[in-house]
């Protein structure tokens, strides 16, 4: 790519995608499914984070939650006040978000990375099944500006995309019971951040000192669905100089 | 006045601190959980004059002893797990006077897996994003994110300075718990994956509850319901009752510490109504699922409420939690 900074993850905002519609699905009697496409792509995961919005801001009483995935919202609520039909028939109103016009993703975010070691052990075999060196590698995830498509499986847990083909190593076959706080892994063609210790199977090839959730402060999550990630490479050094920074400012 | 302070003397098998759940931040990863069986927490919260989302305790199958420092009022409602104090059993569905230095007691299951306790004026712990509810594997929320231990102390909000009338719920809308249960479920959203005989399937036999069940789920035997074809199927949002078929066939039933996502197709989902008979459920004990839809299933819970409304009306939000 000629350009200074290659962004291969930027919309094209010429194209639109083939059909421009959402379709609700019930999901049980408190909840509807709004869906955008069945694909992880980054212009139906934008609509779905613009739809989320639009959802929000009409500020309708009885209305739990309202949850953007990759490719649908989720909207929970009240059965008690809504009818699953009115909720339907309103949300059906709503302006269709369309994949031209809307901003391809929010802010940025830099992420420091200490890549393999004892922080990434399975860099290597990362390295081995990309046919590249584990620097090679290393540069090759850190090239990409990844969307935040969504959080899900722990608190503030980010399933960023897309990964280069390339890097598409599937998950573990068997998980690890324990992953450390930090962890960055990869998982076919997302890669995403372990934001406290729980078990996972996605291949661990880093480690970032950033907490990326503090439930006690007033802006407990780092990451939003539809925001912008960048990964960057730290030595040793700088790692336990942040993680440091970083546990005192918790203290 | 003296605040009430709850003293564990043994913790149970598994005792958490449960609101109606912490919405508003699924879109962060945060699960929901709450109390499994709303409808018990709430009546025990209406009958100690509570709103109904104030913090009680879930017991579960074994329950724990407290000791009381201060009088409180106070109520049990859900499984029968044999409560007494001194000696003495108690009722459930109906508020109770403790005095302090009471020691409550619980014995064994004798209907149901899960209890409610409310104590007038609600459990004091912090609110973690809007909720008092205990999320065990994430460590959130409740008492420090975890189920009660011997020597914890809770301490109970300062009770409103109305006076308490005894309250006890009348016998029809006491629900009663089986050992095997018909649970009525919306079919969908992905019941269009699996092949027309798997809703027949799923209808036609009985599901048994393993020992590998618990807050988040439970892991269902009996005929596997199989995929159509492979198909990709992209990680959406889940909810309770959400009845998950992974690709092994066997039934898994989300229950209220689930995760915010999955990746497994969803070929039905429990109607709210029927929850709270499925939350009673344990280990060995039977499901038949039975279809019905969406219109039913909503008149059903609208029905549910307005007959507990009557029987014991929603306290009003007068003072803000």
């Amino acid at each position: 790519m000629a350009s200074p900074k290659p962004r291969p993850n930027r919309l094209r905002r010429t194209r639109r995608t083939p059909k421009e519609s959402f379709r609700l699905v019930p999901l049980g009697d408190s909840a509807v499914t709004v869906e955008f496409g069945d694909d992880i792509d980054p212009r139906i995961n934008a609509r779905v984070v613009t739809f989320a919005n639009t959802v929000v801001t009409q500020r309708w009483k009885g209305i739990l939650d309202v949850v953007p995935t990759h490719r649908s919202v989720t909207v929970y609520f009240d059965a008690l006040h809504w009818k699953s039909s009115t909720l339907a028939s309103r949300l059906k109103k709503l302006p269709c978000p369309s994949s031209t016009g809307i901003s391809p993703g929010g802010s940025l975010h830099s992420i420091p990375v200490l890549y393999g070691g004892e922080w990434g052990p399975d860099l290597t075999d990362l390295a081995a099944f990309a046919g590249l060196t584990p620097t090679e590698t290393i540069l090759l995830h850190t090239s990409v500006r990844y969307r935040v498509y969504m959080l899900g499986f722990s608190p503030g847990f980010p399933y960023l995309g897309l990964v280069p083909e390339r890097l598409a190593m599937p998950r573990l076959s068997t998980p690890r019971t324990k992953v450390p706080a930090g962890s960055v892994g990869i998982a076919d063609r997302q890669t995403g951040i372990y934001p406290s210790s729980t078990p996972g199977g996605w291949r661990l090839i880093g480690r970032t000192p950033i907490p990326l959730y503090r439930k006690t402060d007033s802006n407990p999550f780092l990451l939003k669905p539809g925001e912008l990630v960048r990964f960057h490479s730290i030595d040793r050094d700088t790692f336990d100089r942040l993680a440091g920074e970083y546990a005192r400012a918790n203290d | 006045m003296n605040p009430i302070r709850i003293h564990v003397a043994k913790p149970g098998w598994l005792s958490t601190v449960q609101d109606l759940g912490r919405y508003g931040y699924q879109q962060y990863g945060v699960p929901v959980a709450g109390a499994m069986d709303h409808y018990a927490a709430i009546v025990a919260n209406r009958l100690v004059g509570n709103r109904d989302n104030a913090a009680v305790l879930e017991l579960t199958l074994k329950g724990p002893e407290l000791e009381f420092e201060g009088d409180a009022h106070i109520a049990i409602t859900g499984a029968d797990l044999s409560p007494t104090i001194g000696g003495k059993r108690i009722p459930l569905w109906e508020s109770i006077e403790v005095s302090s230095g009471s020691r409550l007691c619980f014995g064994t299951a004798q209907r149901g897996t899960r209890s409610y306790l409310a104590i007038s004026g609600g459990i004091d712990v912090p609110l973690i994003h809007g909720s008092r509810s205990t999320h065990c594997a994430s460590e959130t929320g409740g008492f420090e994110g975890r189920p009660l231990r011997r020597g914890d102390v809770l301490l109970i909000a300062s009770r409103s300075r109305e006076v308490l009338n005894s309250k006890r719920l009348s016998d029809q809308l006491i629900p009663c718990y089986e050992k095997s249960v018909t649970i009525r479920f919306i079919p969908g959203p992905q019941h269009n994956l699996f092949p027309a005989t798997a809703l027949t399937t799923l209808t036609s036999t009985s599901y048994t509850v393993t020992p590998e069940s618990n807050r988040m789920g439970y892991r269902l035997t009996g005929p596997r319901i199989v995929r159509k074809g492979p198909g990709h199927f992209i990680s959406d949002c889940t909810t309770m009752g959400a009845l998950q078929v992974p690709a092994d066939g066997h039934l898994i039933l989300l229950m209220a510490d689930r995760q915010t996502t999955g990746g497994y197709p969803k070929i039905g989902c429990v109607i709210t109504a029927d929850l709270p008979l499925a939350a009673q459920l344990a280990p060995g004990d039977t499901i038949s699922f039975s279809p019905t839809t969406m219109a039913k299933a909503q008149a059903t819970l609208r029905e549910q409420r307005t007959l507990l409304d009557a029987a014991l009306p929603q306290r009003r939000n007068f003072h803000k939690d």
